[in-house]
Parts: C-alpha cells; sequence; structure tokens
C-alpha cells in the first residue's frame, strides 16, 4: 500500500518554515475558515482505504461474535451464580487463598461479559470498520468582527431598552438588593452547629474519677500498671455520659493511657509529684491533629503517634522529641483514693488534643 | 493523491445495503416521529461524521470518564442499603467476629452491604476501584494535557475546569472513604477535623458547625452521605458535561503529523468508528474494574472494626490520592506560634491548608501564567511535544517530583521498614530532597529536552545514521545516512520558532518612562529564561541544503554498491 505523498514544503504543512508558526489566531476570514451554521465541512481521505480482505473479514467476524455469544454465557453464569451461591460461600483458590465464592463468581462473570462486549466492538472497529482517516476544518473560535459587533449592538439595544444605562437610582438598589441577597444563605448555615463555648478546653476528668480499663470498663489498681507496662484507659462515668450525649465527644478527648517507670527514671513531670509510685497519666490523644496515640517504646518510654509518628517523651514531660506535633502531651496528676484504686487528682491542666485558634 | 479521496467517498458514501425488517421499520417511524418534533436531523447531521483524532493518549480522559459513570452505577446500588446513621446498634449480621457488638448503623449496614447483600460486596468493591482508577485517570489526563501543551489557549478554559473536577473528585473520595465509618475511615475523619480546627480565627467555628459541636458528634454522617451522593456527583456531573461539550465544540487538539494544520482536524468520523471504539471502551472499563472487583479486595472495612475515637490501627494507608498530603503533615517540622493568646498552627496550616492550596491555584492558572510569560496567546490546536517546550516540561517534572516525594513520605514508615531505618531519618532524608530533587529534575530534564531538540534537528539536516561507515576514495570515512521518513518530517517540523519577548525601552524617543516599565521588563527577563537555549528551527534554505548533502552522500554509496535506502517519494516529494 503507497503512502500518500507528504510534501514538506507544501502549503498545507503547518511547521513550514514558509509560513508563520500559527496564522489562526488572526482574524482573516479565509476560504477555510466556516462558522457555525454551515454543515459542509470539508472531508478529504489522507490514506486510502484499504481493501478489507474478504477472508480477514470473515475471520474477523467470527472472533467477533464469539465474543459476544461468550458475553450472553457469562452474563446468564451471573444470574446462576446469584441464586445459586449464599453471600457468605466461600472457596480456596491457590495463589488467592480464601475468599468469598459469591464475590468471585459474580464479579469474574459479570466482569467477563462485560470486558467481551468491549473487545468485541472495539476489534469491530478496528477490523471490520473502514480506517479512513478523513480531514475536516476547524472553525474559528474567535468570531469576525462583524459578528462580534453585531452581538454587541444588541446586547447594547437591549440595555438601553431596559433603561439600566439612564436610571442610576434603580441600577444602585438593585445592586444593593442583590448584594445583600446572599445574606440568608450564609445565616442559614450558622445553624449547623452551636457556638463553640470553650468545649475544647474541657474534658470530664475531675479530681476522685477513677480510671477504667478501655475495653472491660474496671476500675484499675497500681498492680494493673506493672513496671514497663501500658495501659489505655477512659473516666468513670464515661459510658453514662456516652448515653447521656449520644455520641462519642467526650471518650473522643478524655482517653488517656497509664504507664509505669521506676520513679527515678523520671526526669521531669509536669507537675510536682503527679505520678502515683512511677505511674503516669497521660492524655491520648495526639496533640497534632488528634489520633489516639498507641505505641509505647518500654525500654525509651518513647510514645510514637501511628498516623505522623510524632514521638513523646513520656520520662521528660511528655514533650514532644520527633515529627510533627508541636506540643507535650497533657499529663493527668494521679493518687489512689481509699479503696485503692488509681483516680485523677484533679483534671487536666490544659487542652488535650489538637491546637485550635483561641487556645494559647 | 487525487483519486484516493475518491476512492474514500464511494466507500463510505456510495450506496450502501438499506436495513430492513419489522425493526428497521420501527426505528424509522420513531426517528421520524422525534425529528418532526424537535429537528433532531440538524444536529445529527451536523455531528455524527465529526472527525476525532486517533492516539493512545487521547484515551485517559475517556477512562477518567466511563470510571465515573461505573461509579455512579454502582453508587446507586449502595444508597439501597447503606444506612447514613450514627445510631448505636448491635450487630447481629453474619460476620462473626462482631456479633453483638454495638456499632453505628453506617458501619452496620456497610458490613450488611459487604456480607448479606447478594453481590453486595462486588458492586462495593467496583465502587471503589472504579473510585481510584478515576482519580489515577483523572490525574494521568492532566499530565497528558500539561506536557502537551493542550491548555494553550484557547482551551485554558477547559484546563480550568479540569482542575475543579479533580478537586471534587478528591472531595468525593474522601467523603465516601469516610461512610462506612470504620476505624480506618474514622482515623482519616479525625485528622480532618483537626486541620480544620487548626485554621485560624474560624477554625473551632468550622468545626462545630460541620460536625454540630464537638468532633466527631453524629451529624456529620447525614451529611457527608448528602455530599457524597448529591452534591458533590451533582457539581462533577454539571462540570464534566461543560468539559465535553467545549471538547466538542472546541474540536480536539491533534498531534502534528502530515497534512496536520492547525486550522484543521485529521481523523476518523464519530460515526461509526469513534462510537464503537468509546462505547467499547465504557465495557472494558467495566469489565476491568468488576474484574479487579471479583479477584482483588480493596477495604475490608471489617477487619479494622467500627470506629472508635480512643483506638487506632498502626500502618494504616489512605487512599493513595490522600497520600501526598499525609507525607506533607508526616513532614513538617513542629513550628507553632502563639500571638496575643491566639495559637497559629504553622505544624498544620503549611502542609494540609497552605501547600495545597498554593498547589491547587497554581494548577488552575498555569495556563494563564504560561501565556503571560511567553507572550504567546495564539490559537493552538497543535500539541507539542514535550521536548519542544523545555521548560515547561522541566516545570512539569520538577512538580511532579516534587509531588513524588510528599507521596513517598506518606509511607515513611513503610520504607522505614523496607529498609530497615530510622522513621525519624526516612522523614529527615525526605525533607531535604523535597527542596534538593525538585531542581535538578529541572535541569536535568531541560538538558534531556535540549538533547532531543538538537537530535532532530540533526535528523532534518542530514537524515538518520544509518551506522554504515562508507571509505571515500579520497580516504575519507563518512556514515550512510538515511533519508528521514516523510511523517516523521511532518513531525519534526512541528516545532515552532519562537522569539521571546523584547525587552522594553526604558523611555521612548521623547524621553518619556515606558509605562509600567518595571512588570514589563520583569515579564522580558522571564520570557528570556524561557525561550533560553532553546534549538533554532531549521529554516528552509538549511533544510535545502541539507537534503543536498544527504543525496549526494546516497549517490556515493551507490557507486560503492551500497543499497541506497531511499524511498523515491521522498526525493520525489521534495522536488
Ligand atoms: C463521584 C465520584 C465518587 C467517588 C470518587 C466515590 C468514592 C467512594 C468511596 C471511596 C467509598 C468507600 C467505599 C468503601 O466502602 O470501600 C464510597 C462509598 C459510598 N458511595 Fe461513593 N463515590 C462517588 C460517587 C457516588 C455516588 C454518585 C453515589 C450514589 C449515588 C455513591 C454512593 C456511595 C455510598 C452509598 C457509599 C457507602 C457505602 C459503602 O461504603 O459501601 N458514591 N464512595
Ligand atoms: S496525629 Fe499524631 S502525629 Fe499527627
Amino acid at each position: 500500500m503507497s503512502k500518500t505523498k507528504f510534501d514538506p514544503y507544501g502549503e498545507d504543512n503547518p511547521a513550514n518554515p514558509k509560513k508563520p508558526a500559527s496564522s489562526s489566531g488572526s482574524t482573516s476570514s479565509g476560504a477555510a475558515q466556516t462558522h457555525g451554521g454551515s454543515y459542509e465541512e470539508e472531508i478529504i481521505a489522507v490514506e486510502a482505504p484499504q481493501e478489507i480482505d474478504a477472508k480477514a473479514a470473515k475471520r474477523a467476524e467470527r472472533q467477533v461474535a464469539t465474543m459476544f455469544m461468550v458475553s450472553v454465557v457469562c452474563t446468564l453464569g451471573f444470574v446462576v451464580a446469584y441464586f445459586a451461591l449464599p453471600a457468605t460461600a466461600t472457596i480456596e483458590l491457590p495463589l488467592i487463598g480464601i475468599t468469598n465464592a459469591s464475590n468471585l463468581s459474580l464479579g469474574l462473570a459479570l466482569g467477563l461479559s462485560t470486558l467481551l462486549i468491549g473487545l468485541g466492538a472495539i476489534q469491530w472497529a478496528r477490523k471490520l470498520m473502514p480506517h479512513v482517516e478523513v480531514i475536516q476544518q476547524r472553525h474559528l473560535l474567535k468570531p469576525p468582527d462583524s459578528l462580534r459587533k453585531a452581538a454587541l449592538a444588541q446586547f447594547s439595544q437591549g440595555a438601553a431598552d431596559s433603561g439600566l444605562g439612564q436610571r442610576r437610582l434603580l441600577r444602585r438598589t438593585l445592586l444593593a438588593s442583590l448584594l445583600v441577597f446572599p445574606l440568608p444563605l450564609i445565616v442559614l448555615a450558622r445553624g449547623c452547629g452551636p457556638a463553640p463555648k470553650g468545649e475544647l478546653n474541657e474534658t470530664m476528668w475531675t479530681g476522685g474519677l477513677r480510671f477504667l480499663a478501655d475495653i472491660t470498663y474496671q476500675p484499675l489498681k497500681p498492680s494493673d500498671v506493672p513496671i514497663g507496662g501500658v495501659v489505655s484507659a477512659v473516666p468513670e462515668g464515661l459510658l453514662e455520659v456516652q448515653k447521656a450525649q449520644h455520641n462519642l465527644n467526650e471518650r473522643a478527648k478524655s482517653a488517656v493511657i497509664l504507664i509505669r517507670m521506676r520513679p527515678d527514671q523520671i526526669r521531669s513531670q509536669q507537675g510536682e509529684g503527679w505520678d502515683y509510685q512511677g505511674i503516669l497519666a497521660f492524655s491520648k490523644i495526639c496533640t497534632h491533629v488528634g489520633c489516639p496515640i498507641a505505641l509505647y517504646e518500654q525500654r525509651t518510654h518513647h510514645l510514637l503517634c501511628p498516623c505522623h509518628q510524632s514521638t513523646f517523651d513520656l520520662a521528660d514531660d511528655g514533650k514532644v522529641i520527633y515529627g510533627p506535633a508541636a506540643r507535650r502531651l497533657p499529663q493527668l496528676p494521679i493518687t489512689v483514693d481509699a479503696e485503692g484504686y488509681l483516680v485523677a487528682r484533679e483534671g487536666f491542666q490544659e487542652p488535650v488534643g489538637p491546637s485550635f485558634w483561641e487556645r494559647s | 493523491m487525487s483519486n484516493t479521496s475518491a476512492a474514500m467517498n464511494t466507500s463510505t458514501n456510495g450506496n450502501q445495503p438499506k436495513l430492513s425488517g419489522p425493526l428497521a421499520k420501527a426505528s424509522a417511524a420513531t426517528y421520524e416521529y422525534l425529528d418532526d418534533r424537535t429537528g433532531l436531523s440538524a444536529g445529527l447531521r451536523r455531528n455524527l461524521r465529526k472527525v476525532f483524532p486517533d492516539h493512545w493518549s487521547f484515551m485517559l480522559g475517556e477512562i477518567a470518564l466511563w470510571s465515573f459513570v461505573v461509579v455512579l452505577l454502582t453508587g446507586v446500588f449502595l444508597t439501597f442499603f447503606y444506612v447514613p446513621s450514627a445510631t448505636e446498634v448491635v450487630y447481629n449480621g453474619s460476620y462473626v467476629p462482631l456479633k453483638g457488638v454495638m456499632i453505628s448503623e453506617a458501619y452496620a449496614s456497610t458490613l450488611n452491604i459487604s456480607f448479606d447483600v447478594r453481590g453486595g460486596l462486588l458492586i462495593r468493591q467496583i465502587h471503589h476501584w472504579a473510585a481510584l482508577l478515576f482519580v489515577v485517570a483523572i490525574v494521568v489526563h492532566l499530565l497528558r494535557v500539561f506536557f502537551t501543551g493542550a491548555f494553550r489557549r484557547p482551551r485554558e478554559l477547559n484546563w480550568v475546569i479540569g482542575v475543579g473536577i479533580l478537586t471534587l473528585a478528591l472531595l468525593a473520595g474522601f467523603t465516601g472513604y469516610s461512610l462506612p465509618d470504620d476505624l480506618l475511615s474514622g482515623t482519616g475523619l479525625r485528622i480532618a477535623g483537626g486541620i480544620l480546627q487548626s485554621i485560624p480565627v474560624v477554625g473551632t467555628w468550622g468545626v462545630f458547625l460541620l460536625f454540630d459541636g464537638e468532633f466527631p458528634g453524629t451529624a456529620w454522617i447525614p451529611r457527608f452521605f448528602v455530599a457524597h451522593v448529591l452534591l458533590v456527583p451533582g457539581l462533577l456531573l454539571a462540570l464534566i458535561t461543560a468539559h465535553l461539550l467545549l471538547v466538542f465544540y472546541q474540536k480536539h487538539t491533534q498531534y502534528p503529523g502530515p497534512k496536520r494544520t492547525n486550522e484543521n482536524v485529521v481523523g476518523y468520523p464519530l460515526m461509526p468508528v469513534y462510537m464503537a471504539k468509546a462505547g467499547g471502551f465504557f465495557f472494558i472499563v467495566f469489565g476491568i474494574t468488576t474484574l479487579m472487583s471479583a479477584l482483588v479486595t480493596i477495604n475490608p472495612i471489617w477487619l479494622y472494626g467500627p470506629y472508635m475515637p480512643d483506638q487506632v490501627t498502626s500502618g494504616a494507608q489512605p487512599d493513595w490520592y490522600i497520600g501526598w498530603l499525609e507525607g506533607a503533615l508526616r513532614m513538617m517540622p513542629p513550628i507553632e506560634w502563639t500571638i496575643f493568646g491566639y495559637t497559629i498552627s504553622w505544624n498544620i496550616l503549611v502542609p494540609s491548608v497552605i501547600m495545597p492550596g498554593i498547589v491547587m491555584t497554581l494548577l488552575a492558572l498555569y495556563p494563564f501564567i504560561e501565556a503571560w510569560v511567553t507572550g504567546d496567546k495564539r490559537e493552538h490546536n497543535i500539541l507539542q511535544r514535550p521536548r519542544n517546550a523545555p521548560t515547561r516540561t522541566g516545570l512539569g517534572v520538577m512538580a511532579l517530583t516534587f509531588y513524588v516525594i510528599l507521596w513517598a513520605n506518606g509511607g515513611n514508615d513503610i520504607i522505614a521498614l523496607a529498609f530497615n531505618w530510622s522513621i525519624n531519618s526516612v522523614t529527615t532524608l525526605m525533607r531535604v530532597l523535597l527542596f534538593v530533587l525538585p531542581p535538578i529534575a529541572f535541569v536535568i530534564t531541560k538538558r534531556i529536552c535540549l538533547g532531543l531538540q538538537r537530535r532532530d534537528r540533526d535528523k532534518l539536516l542530514h537524515g538518520i545514521e544509518t551506522g554504515r561507515i562508507l571509505r571515500l576514495p579520497s580516504g575519507e570515512f563518512v556514515e550512510v545516512h538515511a533519508p528521514v521518513d516523510p511523517d516523521e518530517v511532518a513531525v519534526l517540523l512541528s516545532k515552532e520558532e519562537v522569539l521571546p519577548l523584547p525587552m522594553p525601552p526604558k523611555r521612548d524617543a521623547n524621553g518619556v518612562r515606558t509605562p509600567g516599565y518595571a512588570i514589563k521588563a520583569l515579564r522580558a527577563r522571564m520570557s528570556n529564561w524561557w525561550y533560553r537555549d532553546d534549538v533554532p528551527v531549521v529554516t528552509l534554505n538549511e533544510l535545502e541544503s541539507g537534503h543536498h548533502h544527504a543525496q549526494e552522500q546516497v549517490e556515493i554509496a551507490g557507486t560503492y554498491g551500497v543499497e541506497p535506502t531511499v524511498s523515491e517519494e521522498v526525493t520525489a516529494g521534495h522536488r
């Protein structure tokens, strides 16, 4: 098949060095440029259509028809699998392991049925439709000046008829009314939530509240926190608060962790004697953006936040030793009550969790 | 050449077999009915044979479109079963490990979709895979548009719409990811809340309005649900429609090649080739996302457990498109100011508000920035080869490098584990790389582009090196050069002659200061920087003498018994 001859010096080469790089920015309306309205677009073949060989065509037709038929079979397979397999049926596969049989068979059936329709259509287009590149002229997007003038004239006419130009009072009052018009929308958004009233500064912790283990909700004694150990805890009464408020807001603030080290390992803490025999209580909520912190390395007394790896030194004031958090972890002063359970001596002395504008 | 067009006319417009039968009659009648009432024919007549240029990279936008359609279809199915409520219920479904646990209705219904609704898990997984593919396709499509200069006039507006689509796609992904109310999605929400809370002056208010009080509350689930299934998809649908209408109306750009000019489109007609290909492609995207969902589990929310604000899993990864923000957040040093009793958390603001804000703004404004610097306001319908815009290509690779480093740092714990380094040293290394690598990437990319430009120039002037060495009677050795394929010549010649903006005079002839001199001078300097080192395009004279030289060589080669690999067409075409 012979390639169409291409003449790099010809007029129709976009990059012909004789021509300016691009001429279409100008408004000249040459013959080539048609403007909307005209249906007739020049269509010229660039390549001669390949004769589709009758034998090859037959083969392609068979291929495509087979794909469509297999697709039909797969679609029916989907229906069968839907009714035959319960949603929780499982199957063990060589590479994948145990997997959901319903999901697997429905997915394979539906996936293949759709994929084959797609592949069939594309094969059809590639093998059986004439592949003749054609050329169409573009219309310039910038309209000729005359058209633009005419449009603007109409606009001016309309504007003049409306009197918008002369009636200054109307123009200004209309503008004013439109400007304040969105105000109700903004005001309505105000109803999306209550005004902040310092809730971010407080948790439910107060003096005398016991520490409950976070899963069993059993009160904790010093003996539940061995040296090197770490225990997640919540304040006594949290479940009742959750029930009353119907949300997890309090939990998101007042979760703490208890750790224990030898008293001589405590290099500094946030208040004199805030530990109880080496047991320290810290807020569990990261001061970066609020993830609960979980990873404690007992050897170094470092607490690592899994979200962005802020690292706090619990033996040294809870201060940040690496990572993006800028504030130390707030410490809760603790002691034991008459029955020997761990309790808070008072509430947190600073807001827990991420910083916010009003926090100082 | 003229007879080819004649041949084509008969093959496509000639007497075609008429469809007959009852079905055909019925469709003809329906068509007439509609046409009588809507004048449908006018639009069809104009558009059915509308020409679209063909190139594999033009499929990227199509993938995005079709994955959006898949997401819409599967999403509607999910809404039938998903319950947007934070009300706590006792789980009593088929997933044994969570039986009897108090969980939110949102989480319970997602478990229900996964374990008790037949086909539910499949549809849920298709929804998620297609959502991921949607964002991938948008981003790669954007890169194609960027590196080929397809955003230049007249398509700047469509670029801006595209950036809007990308932003909304991220929002759709984030709100959707949150809906199941599992431990991972809740942790993501917690981080988003913390970021919102860090915004000066309005942050606390923002949290209280979004969550109807403190985090997490219960209001966010129905709110996110409506945003996810109505607001964001509605906006996306509107923007995608506008995007496609503009593509249709402005006609697609095309790559340089024979017969392709700035004033035409060379390609295949909409009906039948494009309809078959595009329609088929929808089924392929649907099929592939479905097969993925059959074989690869995504977001197994049952393993994570319900969201509890005091629980967390480690090693959790967000969906890929959030990774760069996660990485930025992990990388920022802990800087926080307290001024007059108010707190400004730069450690949160910079990586998650300011940096992304700047990135998205620059992205949206890029076409206007480039046009301002280059002064190129012409209409461009021929795509640029990336090498022919070395500064842009360099900037693009530089931005990509920046992005990739942030993204990699989103997995700093995984990298640390894999290489047995400490996380801290990975992060510190990334902090350094973030500032060092992008400029290096710029310089190297630009160099490569310029090298390729020189090679193109040589090719045009001297032909292709064949590697065959000839010894001339004079004793001189020469390498035989073969002429370049004419199609390639057209591509090589597509490089445009460009000139930097001239430096404005400080004062005009009358000694009056040029108004706005500083800005104009800055612009000229930037334009100079932009075009610096560009390899000059081949001029007509150079091309002619180059061809003479090549011709001579071929003749010499011929006399020495070396088969000249010259196609006659080329020489004929040049005469
Ligand atoms: C426009 C782009 C969209 C994106 C990027 C997107 C993304 C997501 C993602 C990532 C999820 C989490 C899926 C999971 O559980 O693993 C999700 C959930 C969901 N999406 Fe979409 N979605 C989109 C549009 C829609 C639309 C249009 C609808 C409904 C008309 C919808 C309905 C839902 C529902 C009901 C869920 C929660 C059920 C579940 O998580 O299983 N989504 N979406
Ligand atoms: S939330 Fe803890 S490091 Fe970011």
